[in-house]
């Protein structure tokens, strides 16, 4: 294990639980140990990490059902506020893309489900015309979940004070790779997690006079699963990887997280399904705490592209690209 | 919840990326690949590495240093990595190159035979591989012994100066073309407490007296796979592999090679590019075409991060097992793919094209998850390795 996977696991490990709104002492601990703004520039509070990095703490994160706004912080409202020469506010933030009308420094608009919006400390966002920071006091918002029950909040922004910039080129595009990328670690982790407890519970549950993971039948589902949180974790990782090496500007950045996404949530859905069937119907209930991986399993394959909008993407570039050019995308070599 | 990730093993090593003359090896490759095609020298087909028999093509590859990459240069190879081997490997199956011919001896036998071979075995077979002028089979599986390999039931007695081997070997790849072969026998008696003692590996020259070489028609009626029948087949003392007893370790050895590499994703590859090119100008396949895309890098990648856990060194069983279970699966999903899209009936008696690679791949198909272990059987191998066997 590799010392920044050591350190997220030490402070991650024990971080599940039923609740809902942002977790303030993990996300304490997350900034004392540098982890919370881990590829963010010095200037900007970070620590200058790789997206690989990257991977392994998300990855983790998911794993624990860890209710911090990581992605959001780091990899979204960060670079965008660092990148834009603005000031990287402290505490948790959030960051989405949406049209809303800039008039100076007053903005107007309305922004539906804001990942954490009701616990962070500012909430950025990406219009086609500027990044704006948005100060939370003065902001209407009401509360919103996805399937894990983590805030998606509605945002009402009425004439507020806000710090703009004009937008950069291509900040657009590299928005959407980094929120997709770092929802296909967050899924890895999930599905890794997912099968860790279900890999367990067939050890422990005794059904027939025998542990049900002594059963062929339940063992071949779990090497499916098994099959299916390697392809995840792989390919999530060789993203970033392929971010590290040759940024989001890049073809083959832009292939690889689209990949990434698209495989990660496919395989969300089936190791969910696997982790259900072999717990039984106790893990079908509220009272059992597999539902805090495989609800955001569920939910996190279809936020930030879901699984079938970034293959549709997929098959349209490798369509228009022909047939030779089908080999040289998968290779990223022309 | 504890510590959950800490509970599973590595289910597949860290991204390997290539070495940087990588690329330069490529181009090499597909230039050569793309004058070959248009002289007209081979037509793509699908499972070539089992189909694809074509000695000259072997010998020009060996000519041009792309066999025996990793055997060292005083053995005749080019002592390059595993890295440079998967790079050209992969160029040739995804273009549908008949590599059948060579494809035993310069995957497993080369590497096996400088892990364990002795100095003489390796100055024997190891040149004329790397110029790809020896063509190797692989006897492992008997009638009563597919994947259970510690069922082997060939006997090996040991006689004045070596050993007499009597007994069956199936499905053993080409070697009605082949010059040798290794054979797993039993050379002591089975013992039930330890059913994989007593096994032991020998090279075995095709041509030897004694030994019979018979067809098993594919169901195609296409000539691949041999029954191999030895009637007390004398094999000298210095034709033993490593050592005596040791057989099912080395055995295993060569299996995480056999397993992870990108001939069990690329099987079909020839299939996807045509079906490509069938769908060109269409719409409404982007969906489909994009799943699959999406799980042929995957696959790649993981691939790739087993090649580089073996470079340096490792041996990755279980992440081994677990790209030949998704990989084979996929090769069957291509075929699933292309009848499903494009209403075009699958013919053998075509020449090339799409109709002829999707007949090929169609009844090539149910091989793909059985060679180099059952599917099932390498769940087994995950199971245990996850702690519950």
């Amino acid at each position: 294990m590799s010392d920044v996977l050591d350190l997220a696991e030490s402070v991650l490990a024990g971080s599940a639980s039923a609740g809902t709104d942002l977790d303030g002492a993990l996300w304490t601990a997350l900034e004392e140990t540098g982890l919370a703004r881990l590829t963010l520039p010095e200037a900007a509070g970070g620590s200058e990490a790789s997206f690989a990095d990257a991977a392994e703490v998300l990855q983790a994160a998911g794993a624990h059902a860890a209710r911090v706004p990581l992605v959001e912080t780091d990899l979204l409202a960060g670079w965008l506020l660092h990148s834009h020469g603005l000031e990287v506010p402290d505490g948790p933030l959030t960051a989405v893309a949406a049209d809303l009308a800039v008039d100076g420094t007053a903005v107007r608009g309305a922004l539906e489900r804001v990942p954490w919006a009701r616990g962070v400390s500012a909430v950025v966002v990406l219009t086609p015309s500027h990044v704006v920071l948005l100060p939370v006091d003065g902001l209407a918002v009401t509360d919103g979940a996805n399937l894990a029950e983590e805030p998606r909040d509605r945002v009402v922004v009425d004439g507020a004070d806000a710090v703009v910039a004009p937008v950069a080129e291509g900040a657009a595009a590299e928005f959407r790779l980094r929120a997709a990328l770092g929802r296909a670690q967050l899924l890895a982790g999930a599905a890794r997690g997912a099968l860790a407890r279900t890999v367990q519970y067939a050890g422990e549950r005794v059904q027939f006079g025998r542990p049900i993971g002594k059963f062929q039948a339940v063992q071949q589902q779990l090497a499916l699963a098994a099959s299916e949180v390697a392809a995840s974790g792989a390919a999530a990782s060789a993203a970033a990887a392929a971010a590290d090496r040759d940024g989001f500007g890049a073809a083959s950045a832009a292939f690889a997280v689209a990949a990434a996404k698209a495989r990660t949530g496919e395989a969300a859905g089936e190791v969910a399904r696997i982790a259900h069937q072999v717990h039984g119907a106790i893990g079908f209930t509220r009272e059992h705490d597999l539902r805090l991986l495989t609800t955001r399993l569920w939910a996190w394959r279809d936020e930030d592209g879901s699984d079938a909008r970034w293959q549709a993407e997929l098959g349209a570039t490798v369509l228009a690209a022909g047939p030779d050019a089908l080999w040289p995308l998968v290779t990223g070599t022309p | 919840m504890t510590s959950t990730l800490s509970r599973l093993p590595a289910l597949v090593p860290p991204p390997t990326e290539l070495p940087p003359r990588a690329a330069a090896l490529r181009a090499e490759v597909r230039a050569f690949l793309a004058e070959e095609r248009a002289a007209g020298a081979w037509t793509p087909r699908a499972d070539v590495w089992l189909s694809g028999w074509d000695e000259r093509f072997t010998q020009e590859l060996g000519r041009r240093g792309w066999l025996g990459m990793t055997i060292p240069v005083e053995y005749g190879g080019h002592g390059l990595g595993a890295l440079d081997r998967y790079v050209v490997t992969e160029e040739l199956l995804a273009a549908g190159a008949p590599v059948a011919a060579h494809w035993v001896a310069d995957r497993q036998i080369g590497p096996t035979l400088m892990r364990f071979g002795t100095e003489e075995q390796r100055r024997r077979y190891l040149p004329r591989i790397a110029a790809g002028e020896c063509y190797f089979g692989i006897g492992m599986s008997e009638p009563d012994a597919g994947s259970d390999l510690a069922a082997v039931r060939t006997r090996a007695v040991q006689v004045d100066g070596g050993w007499e081997l009597t007994g069956t070997k199936v499905w053993t790849s080409g070697a009605h073309h082949a010059h040798a072969f290794f054979a797993l026998a039993r050379s002591a008696p089975k013992d039930d407490a330890n059913r994989h003692a007593g096994l032991s590996q020998f090279i075995v020259d095709l041509d030897s007296p004694g030994v019979q070489i018979r067809p098993i028609p594919l169901l195609t009626g296409a000539h691949h796979f041999n029954e191999v029948v030895f009637d007390r087949v004398f094999v000298p003392d210095g034709q033993v592999l490593g050592e005596l007893g040791a057989g099912w370790a080395q055995v295993t050895g060569e299996l995480a090679f056999e397993r992870s590499g990108p001939e069990r994703f690329l099987s079909t590859f020839p299939l996807l590019t045509a079906l490509l090119g069938e769908l060109a100008g269409t719409s409404g396949t982007e969906r489909e075409v994009g799943r699959i895309v999406s799980r042929l890098w995957t696959l790649r990648r993981m691939s790739l991060a087993v090649a580089g856990s073996l470079e340096s060194g490792e041996a990755p069983e279980l992440a081994a097992a677990v790209v030949k279970d998704l990989g084979t699966r996929f090769e069957n999903e291509i075929v699933d793919a292309a009848r499903t899209l494009v209403a075009v009936p699958p013919d053998p008696g075509a020449e090339s094209g799409f109709a002829r690679l999707l007949a090929d791949a169609v009844l090539h198909a149910p091989g793909f998850t059985l060679r180099g272990g059952t599917n099932e059987v390498l769940r087994g191998i995950v199971a245990r390795g996850m702690g519950l066997r």
